[in-house]
């Protein structure tokens, strides 16, 4: 069965992220100042062939912690979409 | 015989021809070995040159830590022999956990291009065995991803088995505890952001590097061919 995925990295506070910092100085310049707490991370979207959907979190989840995070700065949420 | 130190090249590695010039104008030998290769026979050493493996995709070092090349770098630095990665070659071992903790978005906004001072912490290692402790150099700096980080446990471990080498005098991108440059705790897996073997040369504004490079191919020569 394949289940469609997001898979979505956060850099865990404290993290310094240049990215999310930039963008939330320029906002209240473009009128935007009641917005704040801009955090830039990465949402990967996959799809993975598993039994179930506990096999496919498995799967995931073992994924994160080889390739697509880095535990010592970023925590992760998997989402999938089953159809 | 003059001691031949690898010098792994990735797709995007950027650095490794200045390390092939501070390794031969020191009296080394120095071969490219290219990330798809798994053999690292002859080599008395490996450097892990600077430059954007893989693109720094996803993050830096990431995904160079699946090139072939790395599971023989691993066996290599078991087995005891000198590895230096420098800067995105820092970033590599951090990511294929041949050094704890990682490397995170410099404190202020910028990437930084400029010289730092660092101060050896650690005379017992592949990189330092030239200098004495509390020694200061001036070296480049130019990375984005350099401030350096840690768990609480790792730390203290950092602490308590001497596995920082070098601390930046003056820290440019909020490293924790102002670490410039770590080690494994028998010294022979060397880690750092600044760029040793950019100053090796006066042309290039400094020699400082030049006792670093030299350490390593002391290292290296004292070690019979892996």
């Amino acid at each position: 069965m394949i289940f469609e995925a997001m898979v979505e990295i956060r850099t865990r506070p404290g993290i310094s992220d240049p990215e999310g910092a930039t963008i939330e100085s320029a906002l209240p310049r473009l009128g935007f100042g009641e917005v704040s707490g801009v955090r830039v991370g990465k949402a990967i979207r996959l799809s993975v062939d598993a039994p179930d959907e506990a096999g496919a979190r498995r799967r995931l989840a073992s994924l994160c912690d080889a390739l697509l995070a880095n535990p010592v700065m970023e925590d992760v949420e998997i989402t999938l979409m089953a159809d | 015989m003059a001691a031949t130190v690898g010098v792994v090249v990735f797709p995007g590695s950027n650095c490794e021809h200045d390390a092939v010039e501070a390794i031969e104008a020191l009296g080394g030998t120095a071969r490219i070995v290219w990330h798809g290769s798994a053999d690292l026979g002859g080599l008395d050493a490996v450097i892990l040159p600077g430059g954007f493996a893989h693109g720094d995709y996803l993050r830096p070092g990431a995904i160079a830590r699946f090139s072939p090349v790395m599971e023989a770098v691993g066996e290599f630095a078991r087995s005891g022999g000198p590895v230096v990665g420098i800067c995105n070659g820092f970033q590599v071992l951090t990511e294929a956990r041949l050094l704890p903790g990682a490397l995170q978005k410099n404190a202020g906004l910028r990437f930084l291009c400029r010289e730092a001072t660092v101060r050896v912490e650690r005379t017992d290692t592949a990189l330092t065995s030239g200098t004495n402790v509390g020694d200061q150099l001036v070296l480049s700096i130019n990375h984005f991803d350099g401030n350096y980080l840690a768990d609480p446990e790792t730390r203290r471990r950092l602490a308590e088995e001497g596995m920082v080498a070098l601390r930046y005098v003056g820290n440019p991108n909020g490293s924790m505890d102002d670490i410039a440059g770590i080690c494994n705790p028998e010294g022979n897996v060397v880690g750092l952001m600044p760029h040793p073997e950019r100053a090796c040369d006066p042309l290039t504004g400094g020699t400082d590097g030049a006792v670093l490079i030299g350490s390593l191919l002391a290292s290296a020569g004292v070690r019979t061919s892996y």
